[in-house]
């Protein structure tokens, strides 16, 4: 007991003192998660709106496989986006393998189902709620999507913070593709992972207060901006 | 404002199911220009599902809804839905998509919102709106379209009194530029001061086609005789 207080002691006098170590995998976690979330965003928010609004063969099947990917374990995308991205895969001329861009692509991967699946949600009840009025006015199923992405982006930025939350919290794909490699691909997950099964609780103890202390304040900003947006927009 | 280039919209032998149950059965009506009609009926006569099958928002399981020529329609609701944007911007929308440029756009928009007074609410978000005003926003932005003709599904059925009158004023004005009107209501004394005729509905089909000054004093149907008495047709 007394060895993680003296721990966690330790581990804010690393934050607090601003330890480059610390900050500098806090910062290339925080760079990296952002960059899955906003093409994982990119991706993710049209394609669950085109699924909630449009009538498509395969639609059904393409909803199963979408939540099933929610389950997806992540050590086994690592695995596949491994398998591309190394030198004898179809992508592995691009040399991106053990780069921060592979730790993007697997975290990508992750990203997308969980953002497209709760994106069909929200926009299938606001499509409930806005389908007749549209077809009224004459706006066909395709120019309905950005319409209705725009119309729910209170609730979609939730779905993207959720998708930064799976981000950012994901060891497996990222110890697999990034390589855990100090200085390059280190992030706040792989180093815990490292510094616990060195010994060295101070720093694994300290990054995980960041950690949680970083999905704390994005879900606090979230709810504040949906509080807001129901007061001001309803 | 609205073209007085004639047109007729004919419904012939329409019938609509909806979840296995028979809303229109066999439906025939004839709407020419220039009248307001009021469709009454009881409930699940069958009333909305009419409009909307006119409209071109349920399309008919037997039978067909023909237009003599394209017309450009528009559809007020009981319940506005209304974008999360600006009073303005909702307006704006609507042209844009139906193919206004700017800066046609705008002025059109802004002269909507003029016109059911709301120019002094064209900021704010509409989905905060009273109900009242948000229905008195889906007036403007169906008249800001320029339709020849306007479907009106009970649009004063969840607004207090001041804001039905407030309603009713803009539906009788737009209806005196030359739109044609077809809209359903409850409230039979809405139905008296707009209509100038009237089309009562009964399990399905139309019973019965009055001018509104006849209809309510010497009904032609058993059913709507029943009907104003209050009696419930279907006992």
């Amino acid at each position: 007991m007394f060895e993680i207080f003296a721990s966690l002691g330790v581990a804010l006098q690393l934050i607090g003192g601003a330890d480059p170590e610390l900050w500098s995998i806090v910062l290339l976690s925080l760079k990296l998660s952002l960059a899955s979330a906003v093409a994982g965003a990119a991706i993710g928010l049209p394609l669950g709106a085109l699924i909630a609004v449009g009538t498509f063969p395969g639609r059904r099947a393409l909803i199963v496989i979408l939540n099933a990917l929610l389950g997806l374990p992540s050590v086994v995308v690592g695995l596949v986006v491994y398998l591309l991205l190394s030198r004898a895969g179809p992508l592995g001329e691009f040399g991106i393998l053990f780069t921060p861009a592979a730790i993007i692509v697997a975290q990508t991967v992750l990203v997308v189902p969980i953002v497209a699946a709760l994106a069909r949600q929200a926009a299938e009840d606001a499509w409930g709620e806005y389908r007749e009025q549209l077809t009224s006015l004459g706006v066909s199923r395709l120019r309905a999507v950005p319409t209705i992405l725009w119309d729910t982006r209170f609730s979609l930025l939730t779905v993207v913070m959720a998708g930064f939350g799976r981000a950012a919290s994901e060891v497996g794909a990222v110890m697999v593709v990034g390589g855990n490699i100090d200085g390059v691909t280190r992030v706040m997950t792989t180093a815990i992972a490292l510094e616990t099964s060195k010994g060295d609780l101070p720093l694994a103890l300290g990054l995980g207060v960041v950690l949680i202390a970083v999905v704390l304040a994005i879900n606090a900003g979230a709810f504040g901006i949906r509080e807001w947006s129901a007061r001001h927009h309803g | 404002m609205a073209e007085a280039r004639p047109f007729q919209l004919e419904a012939r032998g329409v019938s609509v199911v909806l979840g296995g149950v028979r809303a229109l059965d066999g439906l025939d009506l004839v709407l020419e220009p220039g009248l307001r009609t009021v469709v009454l009926g009881p409930n699940g006569a069958g009333k909305s599902v009419l409009l909307r099958t006119l409209h071109g928002l349920i399309a008919p399981a037997a039978g067909t809804v023909s237009w003599s020529r394209p017309v450009r329609q528009a559809m007020v609701f009981q319940r506005p839905v209304m974008l999360r944007r600006s009073a303005l911007a909702n307006l704006r929308y609507a042209l844009a998509v139906n193919g206004v440029a700017e800066p046609e756009r705008t002025s059109r928009a802004t002269a909507a919102l003029a016109r059911v007074g709301l120019e002094r609410i064209a900021d704010r978000p509409a989905r905060v709106l009273s109900g009242g005003e948000q229905q008195r926003l889906a007036l403007a932005r169906a008249w800001a379209l320029r339709p020849e003709i306007l479907f009106l599904d009970e649009p004063t059925a969840s607004l207090d009194p001041g804001a039905t009158a407030e309603v009713e004023r803009v539906i009788a004005s737009i209806a005196a530029e030359g739109t044609r009107i077809v809209m359903t209501t409850h409230n039979l004394g809405q139905a008296r001061r707009l209509a100038d005729e009237i089309v009562f509905i009964h399990a399905g089909r139309a019973a019965e086609r009055t001018a509104a000054d006849r209809f309510f004093d010497q009904p032609a149907s058993n059913e709507a005789r029943l009907f104003l008495q209050g009696e419930l047709p279907w006992k």
